[in-house]
């Protein structure tokens, strides 16, 4: 018998693909869940059968190559690729299927906030950009908004930094500063769930280190998915790691598994640092 | 399934309808401008085709007729409204004027990309930006009082006419050219030229053979938007032409445009007369010399971008 | 002729051609200030003209071009903004787009005579607002949309969509994105813009020769109320600008001293438009630091 190299009942152990329920391993509720999720741009799909579930006040991180999809499976979650791509199945936000056009996107933006790759603070002072969007949800209570600037960059770990010059332009700020101050901008709206796609990319060792401390002090309020390129950065700070390619997600188990014993082939070789 | 949930979010948020009023304002004011150029268009033909329509003037007769006296009545019972002289003294004004500019307006877009870009950013570039922003009229006062009368000790005659206009519009449309050229021979790549001088080229000859080459497409845009801007100057024109609605039998004649009779013409006719119409339909043939122009310019843009 | 002697003659002929184009502004700009200084004084600013007799000023064309300046500004700056955010931001690129950008594209083409006739045609004839500024600041929005709009287009094009990004993320509409973060980071190049326009529309005359008329009748510069005809703020007035009074009196101007007149308004038009010119890249600049920087 002639035997398939690509099959997949491959005799060396490994699995095909090898996505696990993290309810089953923690005691923590399913906030976020994808069922058929498929991406096209134009006629390419660049997704295929992203089904994954993220458990609350858990940190997720997304790795994988580059051009594996993960980055605009992230954004699909909180419906950014809008009008870029088309998304099909199901995106449950707490049960509800967000992924369907008569959903309000900005009310499901606001819950499920995102920072991006490279920080983008607005050119506006320290202060505004964490109240603009307030502002503009109708809330102008000079008193609740001061408080909610007090409480976003301490959650951020910046309030130290800034509290001195929060009438000054964002854009004075350092790399790392600018990109805690876009993660504070995203909590001040109260959101339910962070989206972050590859924040430290752009940042030196030390900036990236306090970001990583920021985002384990934020799980106990928020649920973070995270991309990341940088496996270690994965494996210091997320509870659960999803592996991708070529537009699939094939392993999703505990972090603390993923590193240690792979069952999938493809994600040891990544882990251990064969391609990527 | 979360009742509570599903309700916060079908709920059309004040987000949705602000999107939807700013994106219906928006594409009104759009649509404000679009409709406007439509009507432009419309109404100046509708106006300018009454001239055949109901005062049953000839097109033909309109287009090639030479003698241009709206009051008077000809031989053969029809008004006089032959254009011939304005469209013929608006062409020769154009093309002359381009001829004259093109040579400079392409020798100093050269120096600014080719052989001194720091003082062409320095020294030529402002000089074309302040080229570009003097008023019609003042470069009509000029011609007026300078021009004119140099035309005049030099040739002979009044001093009006179509040398006086080319004159003019040859400073006039010098920097349009001039920057649209700098902007052709900026898109040229690197490469061409490091390629050339690499072959043992001289500097004169990778401009000319490669470089102006490979820019050529830019470069018939820059001279044709020059001409459309001469064909439609009115004003600078009007004062330095002369005004006489005759055929251009000599370059330092009076003579008239297309756009100088229009000026000189519209305050002084009742509207809805056969006076009034055949100004009308000067007024389309200008329009439709512009809607030509637009026209050549896309064409050239589309072959050039063919051969690339 | 070896090709090292051709190539330095062509390019000693190419110094000659570059000089002789600083030379035309030089002479250009010289003759215009020194025939025009002589001219200007506060008298000339602001005594209003004469028909038949010397030592008119141009008060109240300036105060003219100036006021149909303002108007046409607030009339088109909205329209402008509004059609360039809907290019830049929301237009898809299908048949509809290209047939608006084409529209836009022969608007800024057509000459501006043939726009002040449409102006006439419509505004001073069918809606009966007679030569006034209303109806030249009408006409003077149609010459000024398409360039506006472009400018303010590419202003908006030049802000990282990064920028966009943030706001949508933060569950905020597109149009609030755009409105309160977009225009406000695109600022100093939509002023540049606006400012540069101002220039164009400052010196036109041809757009309004028929639509706001070729007389200026007195003002009472003590009357603010825009209902009474001799008010300055009238919009229903007739008002020659000062491009349009260089033109009118050069070309049938009575007044013994129509030449020094038109010298020292030619001089007040282009040193305001250096003006603009200098401004726009004094705000531009000044502006783009200060939203930089700290």
């Amino acid at each position: 018998m002639l035997i398939n190299p690509s099959s997949p009942h491959s005799d060396d152990g490994w699995l095909e693909r090898h996505i696990v329920d993290p309810s089953l391993k923690s005691q923590q509720p399913i906030v976020l869940e994808t069922k058929q999720l498929r991406v096209f741009y134009g006629d390419n799909e660049a997704i295929h059968e992203g089904d994954l579930k993220f458990p609350e006040h858990q940190i997720s991180a997304l790795i994988g190559p580059s051009g594996s999809g993960k980055s605009t499976y992230l954004r699909s979650l909180n419906r950014m690729n809008d009008g870029v791509a088309r998304v099909t199945g199901e995106i449950l936000y707490r049960g509800v299927d967000v992924n369907r056009p008569e959903i309000d996107v900005y009310e499901m933006r606001r819950r499920i906030g995102m920072v991006f790759q490279r920080p983008n603070p607005f050119s506006k002072s320290i202060y505004d950009n964490i109240t603009f969007a307030l502002k503009r949800r109708g809330i102008t209570d000079k008193k609740v908004l001061d408080e909610t600037v007090e409480t976003s960059l301490r959650q951020a770990a910046i309030w130290d930094e800034v509290k001195d010059k929060l009438n000054k332009s964002a854009l004075a700020l350092s790399g790392g500063q600018q990109q805690r101050l876009c993660i504070a901008r995203a909590i001040a709206v109260k959101p339910d769930i962070l989206l972050l796609d590859e924040p430290a990319s752009a940042l030196d060792p030390v900036s990236t280190g306090k970001l990583e401390e920021t985002l384990l002090k934020l799980k106990k309020d928020y649920t973070i998915i995270i991309v990341t390129h940088n496996m270690q950065q994965a494996a210091r700070i997320s509870d659960f790691t999803a592996f991708f390619n070529m537009g699939r997600a094939l392993e999703f188990d505990e972090t603390s598994q993923i590193f240690t014993s792979p069952k999938v082939q493809l994600t040891n070789n990544y882990v251990a640092g064969d391609f990527g | 399934m979360n009742n509570k949930l599903q309700k916060q979010l079908l709920k059309r948020s004040k987000a949705a309808k602000l999107e939807r009023l700013g994106k219906t304002v928006s594409f009104l004011a759009l649509m404000l401008i679009t409709v406007t150029v439509f009507a432009i268009i419309i109404f100046v033909a509708s106006k300018g085709l009454s001239t055949f329509f109901s005062n049953h003037v000839n097109v033909i007769d309109f287009l090639t007729g030479k003698d241009w006296n709206p009051n008077v009545t000809n031989s053969k019972g029809q008004p006089e409204v032959g254009v011939l002289p304005m469209i013929s003294g608006s062409f020769v004004v154009t093309v002359l004027s381009a001829i004259l500019a093109t040579p400079f307006a392409i020798g100093t877009a050269i120096f600014m990309t080719e052989i001194s870009p720091h003082r062409g950013a320095k020294i030529l570039q402002p000089v074309i930006e302040l080229l570009v922003g003097i008023p019609s009229v003042v470069y009509g006062f000029i011609g007026l009082t300078v021009v004119v009368p140099a035309v005049r000790s030099i040739f002979g005659g009044s001093g009006f006419g179509i040398l006086a206009g080319t004159f003019v519009l040859f400073v006039m449309i010098l920097p349009t050219v001039t920057s649209m050229s700098v902007d052709a021979l900026r898109s040229v790549p690197r490469y061409y030229r490091e390629a050339a001088l690499a072959l043992g080229a001289t500097q004169w000859q990778t401009i000319y053979k490669v470089v102006l080459r490979a820019a050529t497409p830019g470069m018939l845009t820059a001279i044709v938007f020059g001409m459309a801007r001469a064909f439609g100057e009115a004003l600078a024109v009007q004062m330095v032409i002369g005004n006489a609605a005759l055929l251009p039998h000599s370059l330092v004649s009076p003579a008239s445009t297309l756009t100088s009779v229009l000026t000189t013409g519209i305050g002084n006719t009742v509207m809805g007369s056969l006076q009034n119409n055949a100004l009308w339909s000067l007024a389309l043939v200008l329009l439709v010399m512009s809607l030509i122009f637009n026209l050549v310019i896309r064409l050239i843009g589309r072959k050039g971008a063919m051969s690339k | 002729m070896s090709p090292k002697t051709s190539n330095q003659i062509a390019i000693s002929m190419l110094y000659v051609i570059a000089s002789t184009i600083v030379v035309i502004l030089a002479a250009l700009l010289g003759y215009i200030i020194i025939s025009g200084l002589p001219a200007i004084s506060w008298h000339f600013l602001t005594s209003p003209a004469r028909a038949f007799t010397s030592g008119g000023g141009v008060g109240i064309q300036l105060f003219n071009s100036f006021y149909l300046l303002i108007l046409t500004m607030l009339i088109s700056f909205p329209i402008a903004l509004g059609a360039g955010i809907y290019l830049n931001e929301y237009a898809k690129q299908n048949w509809v787009t290209a047939l608006v950008r084409s529209a836009i594209e022969i608007l800024s083409s057509l000459p501006s005579v043939v726009v002040g006739l449409f102006g006439f045609l419509i505004f001073v004839v069918q809606f009966g607002f007679g030569f006034s500024i209303l109806s030249g600041a009408f006409a003077l929005t149609f010459f000024n949309l398409p360039l506006l709009t472009r400018s303010i287009e590419e202003a908006l094009a030049a802000v990282p969509d990064a920028q966009r990004e943030g706001g949508l993320a933060l569950g905020l509409s597109k149009w609030e994105t755009v409105l309160h973060i977009i225009v406000p980071a695109a600022l100093p190049a939509i002023l540049t813009g606006v400012i540069l326009s101002a220039g164009r529309i400052f010196g036109e005359a041809a757009a309004l020769i028929f639509t706001a008329g070729q007389s200026a009748p007195a003002l009472n510069f003590t009357d603010w109320n825009p209902f009474n005809m001799a008010s300055p703020l009238n919009p229903m007035r007739p008002a020659e600008t000062l491009a349009v009074h260089i033109w009118k009196i050069n070309s049938e101007g009575i007044m013994p001293d129509a030449k020094a007149i038109s010298s020292g308004a030619s001089a007040v038009l282009v040193i305001s438009v250096l003006g603009f010119n200098l401004l726009a890249r004094f705000v531009g600049h000044r502006l783009f630091k200060r939203l930089t920087a700290g």
